[in-house]
């Protein structure tokens, strides 16, 4: 009889610890029920992989009511991988019925188990389905936006098959393009060096690449009037560009003993750091001309300011909207936003810059076009509240929604 | 402050006899302000440097191909499974250096094209939807509003100033049509709501440079009671 109950006993004892491994639903880490009537415990926890994303990522859903006689302190997140250990990755406010999971590997069956934590002990515990992350190789909620984008490359690419067959594109003139020849002019009949800040930012901002472009074509009119030119930087990968860009120009307008490496120098990453430099450079060196086109932020007025000061002739350039106003008061010309783009495109003469650059004013076209026919449909469903109006308008604002 | 320690006092003379020598350039260039300026860029670039170095360089690049390299420096990285990736970026960080040497300066424009173009493909996609498709979203609003059944002037003004306001900036950056004619009138439109615009970010600009200046002003009076008081 001895013999039979301590049997009995070990294996109900080792039942009770190996039962989680082959349950599906079974009580998570230390529960503790107390009052199942008072303290209330998470229901119907999901686990899911969510659709249209590169994977790493799983939802964990649980209801639970907004209202109870005692609210818990907090809600308590278990993990468990391949079904054997659990652990802890988030505590939530009890409000919370959701949480994403960012720590999960994909491919990998994650179960989940939600406890809630009260004054008197956790109930709760109940383990969810697996639940698996996969990566997808398409983001469908994102269908408009790769339509939009086709349209617009059609447009691009189109003018520049156009071009290719020998067509002339017409691009109207732009005021501040044509002041930078004139400034390398004064520059040059005063004898003083054109100065070239090919904004603050790297070589992954589309504004630099625009700027240094302009670099190309203000380098080609000094190597041309051997005028002296000095271009200083504030990141390493552009001052490498700047000087590839330079030296090609100088190349191009058959000059390449007039250019040194020293044209384009580096300074310092530091943004304030670069500006008291390129102000002390302004009042000892006095170029006439000072040119600014690229990506600018607090640096542009102290710039622009100092360049007054000394007389220079100064044009701007950059498509920073909250850095627009101080060139505009203080430069004499300024390119504003997109122009500075059009202005790389217009003075590099390039057929397929210039393409493109029709191309883009098709995409204008069509943004108005866009906004003109969903606020008419958007005024005529408010004024007659036609079924027929709204949904034309909301079909046309469903269009330029992206997550 | 009387608390000060020497360290702190240390801190606050140099901190003020620099920003003494920085806004002497409102007089004009001066040698104190020559020395401010090297010893900002200096101190700067070198600050950069080490950033670069030791967040960069040694975490994401040895540390991830080779990480037991560089554990006695960053124990964390010793339990760090060797992440082969990793040697693309180091093999275009090292082409990039070929520019030193003359002959095979060349390579160092692959790395170059791949900065760009990677930079030009990946802000296609994140331009369109944050530059078009949301602005284009935001800006297609009822020209009419009404609230409660009855009509809103103010939420109706604001809407209308919204809508033709951004076609008629658009049309400003129009450049395959010569500005004459609807067009030249939109584009003046445009202009007039662009510069009504800059005016404001101007001026709110400028307060925050004041706040900025007081803030400045607020330490040069920490320094004068550090001694005075």
């Amino acid at each position: 009889m001895r013999f039979k109950s301590t049997y009995w006993f070990s294996l109900s004892l080792l039942l009770f610890f190996i039962h989680p491994l082959f349950a599906n639903q079974v009580l998570s880490p230390n529960p503790t029920v107390t009052n199942p009537f008072v303290e209330v415990a998470p229901e119907n926890v999901v686990a899911k992989d969510l659709p249209n994303n590169s994977g790493k990522v799983l939802q964990v859903s649980w209801n639970f009511p907004d209202t109870l006689p005692i609210m818990p302190r907090t809600i308590k997140i278990y993990r468990y991988e391949h079904d054997t250990i659990s652990k802890h990755i988030a505590d939530v406010t009890p409000n919370v019925k959701s949480f994403l999971d960012t720590s999960v590997m994909n491919g990998i069956p994650y179960r989940y188990s939600v406890q809630a934590e009260y004054p008197t002990g956790i109930v709760g515990g109940l383990i969810s389905e697996p639940a698996i992350a996969k990566a997808e190789w398409f983001d469908r909620s994102k269908i408009n936006l790769f339509v939009i984008a086709l349209i617009l490359v059609s447009f691009i690419l189109g003018y520049i098959f156009y071009s290719e067959k020998g067509q002339r594109l017409f691009i109207r003139k732009i005021a501040g393009i044509q002041a930078i020849e004139e400034a390398v002019g004064r520059a040059t009949e005063m004898g003083k060096p054109v100065l070239f800040v090919p904004g603050t930012q790297d070589m992954d901002n589309v504004q630099t690449i625009a700027g240094l472009t302009i670099l190309s074509s203000v380098a080609k009119m000094t190597a041309k009037y051997e005028t002296k030119l000095d271009v200083p930087v504030s990141r390493s990968i552009t001052m490498s560009t700047g000087r590839e860009t330079v030296h090609e120009a100088y190349l191009a307008a058959g000059r390449p003993d007039l250019y040194s490496d020293d044209i384009v120098h580096y300074i310092t990453d530091e943004q304030f750091g670069f500006v008291a430099a390129i102000d002390g450079i302004m009042v000892r060196d006095r170029p006439a001309a000072c040119i600014y086109m690229g990506a600018f932020f607090a640096e542009s007025l102290i710039l622009a300011e100092t360049g007054n000061g000394i007389g220079a002739i100064q044009i701007a350039g950059t498509a920073m909207p909250t850095q627009l106003p101080f060139f505009v008061a203080a430069c004499d010309y300024t390119l504003i936003g997109e122009e500075l783009f059009a202005a790389s495109a217009y003075l590099s003469g390039d057929k397929r810059s210039i393409a493109s650059l029709k191309g883009q004013d098709m995409g204008k076209a069509f943004a108005i076009v866009l906004i003109a026919v969903t606020a008419l449909f958007s005024t005529l469903s408010v004024i007659t509240g036609n079924e027929f109006f709204t949904n034309i308008s909301t079909f046309l604002l469903n269009l330029t929604i992206s997550k | 402050m009387s608390e000060l320690s020497f360290a702190d006092h240390l801190a606050l003379w140099v901190g003020a006899a620099l920003t003494f020598m920085i806004f002497s350039f409102l007089y004009k260039d001066n040698p104190f302000y020559k020395f401010a300026e090297h010893l900002f860029v200096g101190v700067s670039a070198a600050y950069w440097m080490v950033v670069g170095f030791w967040t960069t360089l040694i975490p994401n690049g040895i540390g991830k191909v080779f990480p037991e390299m560089v554990s006695i420096f960053l124990p964390n990285l010793s339990d760090t499974t060797p992440n082969y990736y990793f040697l693309i970026p180091i093999i275009l960080g090292i082409m990039m250096l070929t520019r030193l040497f003359g002959s095979i300066g060349w390579i160092s424009r692959w790395p170059m094209a791949i900065i760009i173009g990677f930079s030009a493909g990946t802000n296609l996609t994140r331009y369109l939807q944050s530059d078009f498709i949301h602005q284009v979203h935001s800006s297609s609003v009822p020209l009419v509003v009404l609230e409660n059944g009855s009509f809103a002037w103010m939420a109706t003004f604001s809407n209308v100033v919204l809508v033709f306001g951004v076609i008629a900036a658009l049309l400003y950056f129009f450049f395959s049509l010569e500005h004459k004619g609807i067009i030249g009138g939109a584009s003046k439109f445009g202009i007039w709501i662009l510069m009504i615009t800059f005016g404001a970010a101007f001026g709110y600009t400028v307060m925050a440079r004041i706040s900025l200046l007081l803030g400045r002003f607020e330490f040069l009076q920490k320094w004068l009671q550090s001694f005075l008081v």
